[in-house]
């Protein structure tokens, strides 16, 4: 599934700071982890992560390091910053409101929309 | 045929492709050595991934470079989280709010044409030497500013107060009785051009001209701009020294028409061709500025060092008059250099040798600019507050709090872990209007002060 480009924009940087929120990481990895946890629905590319990276180390929500690959490569290393972590705080609030809401509203309209049946009636 | 024969013809060797890959990336011009080595990591752990699925290596590496995207998108990218130049944004597809206008040399050419007529208006009006050549002067850049503002399309009220800006300074440039010696002529003439490029900044900035990004964006134009009038004017000397060779041969004196007329009206068109080169001709300057900061900070360094030194041997400024100004124009080129380089800088760099090299520069010009108060206090008793004294010691306030500011901030980024360039950026940028007020002050309160000496 193609997310619109409005919500991939919106999800990239709490993702990036959840993903790195679980120890430090570099591009590659994080567009791995990136699909795994959307089984595989979200495909990031290299265009829009490092970009946004390098913004999250200007803001200094993210620190990174030139380290070695297990294959001697060199490679950057990103981690969250104690910045990041509150900000990541704050991300999640808001989505945790904005989804309950969906959620909710979604639900109530279930009829029209069964795709969007939230997540938990179908857990149910 | 078979996959993995070397004796294959058209065999493509992985390591060289990786090779011209990156080649590729850093010749257009936006990467740093760390962003490529970043995507090479990335294109590498791409191929590895791809053969551990069972593909060849040459295959791994045609999908891995086909999957990093179509490069000129990943250079846009980059050019824009690199530089945050505005213009930068071009390269990536619909992200400006407010795209700006580029093509339009034929418009471009109308403008410059017009300046350089306008140049002569007053003169062609019959008015006098002094209020012809500043008319002249206004009006050029007013033109030079309507071509920016056409360019940019900055909201109105921006554009209201920059004409009533210029408004001002014209009537000024033609009411002001000058006289006497000529030296409140010549601070106007200083000061007001200054006022009205920070009201091209305004223009230029647009509605983002409160933003330390806007007001960047406007000091690496400036930069920019000084480089191209450079190229053109050097251009330009030797043309006309060429001309004057020529015609003073077959016998005609070409002195009045190459001083009364090219040479100002040249002027005035090469201000806003080298503007509209600026915006459309970015990639060619861009690798520019930082190469000319680099080679540029060493070399004030050790000539204000040099300066120093000689300061000291021979014990301060003795009989020199104006050494003041002297030492101003140095601080002036000091702060230009200074946010010039900045303006270049990637947010995100490390704070290296040129950071201590710029310190350096600042507080050698500091020690210097010691010497000359000190022999221009001594010496204020003969004469009194004059007003190239008066303007001068302004200047030098103004700068100097400006200076130490930067010199702060920039101590803080080269030997501590502040390492971001964001709190000298708002220095920086914060401090443009103070020189805005100054120059205003000094062109308009000034002359009238010393009863236009």
């Amino acid at each position: 599934m193609r997310l619109a480009k409005d919500l991939m924009a919106a999800t990239s940087a709490p993702l990036v700071l959840a993903i790195l929120s679980e120890g430090e990481s570099y591009g590659y990895a994080i567009i791995a982890r990136v699909r795994e946890l959307s089984d595989g629905e979200i495909e990031w590319t290299d265009g829009l992560l490092y970009p946004l990276l390098h913004r999250l180390e200007g803001a200094e929500l993210v620190a990174s390091h030139w380290g070695l690959a297990e294959s001697g490569r060199k490679r950057r290393y990103y981690a969250i910053t104690d910045a990041g972590r509150a900000e990541l705080a704050e991300h999640r609030k808001q989505w945790s409101t904005a989804v309950n809401t969906l959620a909710h509203a979604f639900g109530a309209g279930g009829r029209l929309w069964p795709a969007f049946a939230p997540a938990t009636a179908v857990a149910r | 045929m078979s996959r993995g024969d070397t004796g294959r013809v058209d065999a493509l060797d992985p390591e060289s492709a990786i090779a011209s890959w990156r080649a590729y990336l850093v010749s257009r011009g936006s990467l740093s050595d760390g962003d490529a080595d970043e995507l090479e990591d990335h294109l590498r752990s791409q191929i590895d991934a791809l053969r551990a699925a069972g593909l060849d290596a040459d295959e791994a590496v045609l999908i891995a470079v086909k999957r990093m995207g179509r490069q000129d998108e990943i250079a846009g990218e980059y050019a824009r989280e690199n530089s945050r130049r505005l213009w930068k944004q071009l390269v990536v597809a619909g992200s400006p709010a407010r795209p700006r206008r580029l093509d339009g040399g034929v418009i471009m050419l109308a403008f410059a044409v017009l300046a350089a007529l306008l140049a002569k208006l007053p003169w062609l009006l019959g008015a006098a030497i002094a209020p012809a050549v500043l008319g002249g002067a206004v009006l050029a850049m007013a033109t030079l500013a309507a071509s920016v503002a056409w360019r940019t399309r900055p909201p109105r009220a921006l554009v209201a107060a920059s004409a009533v800006g210029f408004a001002v300074i014209f009537v000024l440039a033609l009411a002001y009785p000058f006289g006497g010696r000529g030296d409140t002529l010549v601070i106007f003439g200083l000061h007001a051009p200054i006022v009205l490029w920070l009201l091209i900044g305004l223009l230029y900035a647009g509605a983002g001209w409160r933003t330390a990004a806007g007001r960047m964006d406007f000091v690496r134009f400036t930069g920019e701009w000084i480089v191209y009038l450079a190229l053109i004017a050097l251009g330009g000397g030797v043309l006309m020294g060429i001309t004057a060779a020529v015609f003073s041969a077959l016998g005609a004196d070409p002195s009045t028409v190459l001083i009364d007329w090219v040479a100002p009206c040249g002027a005035a068109g090469a201000a806003v061709v080298a503007a509209w080169l600026v915006d459309s001709k970015q990639e060619v300057i861009e690798n520019m500025a930082p190469v000319l900061g680099r080679v540029f900070t060493p070399l004030f360094t050790i000539a204000v060092l040099a300066m120093l030194a000689g300061a000291v041997v021979t014990g301060g400024f003795g009989a020199y008059r104006e050494v003041l100004i002297v030492v101003d124009v140095l601080l002036v080129v000091v702060t230009g250099l200074v946010l010039y380089v900045l303006s270049a800088q990637q947010p995100t760099a490390r704070p290296g040798w040129t950071e201590r090299l710029q310190l350096l520069l600042v507080l050698a010009a500091f020690a210097l600019n010691g010497f000359a108060l000190a022999a221009m206090l001594g010496r204020i008793g003969d004469g009194g507050f004059t007003p190239n004294r008066v303007v001068a010691l302004g200047v030098n306030l103004v700068l100097l709090v400006g200076l130490a500011g930067t010199a702060w901030l920039l101590a803080r980024r080269a030997f501590r872990a502040d390492a971001s360039t964001r709190r000298l950026l708002a220095w920086q940028t914060g401090y443009l209007p103070v020189y805005g007020a100054w120059a205003l002050a000094a062109a308009v309160v000034v002359p009238p002060i010393f009863a236009f000496a």
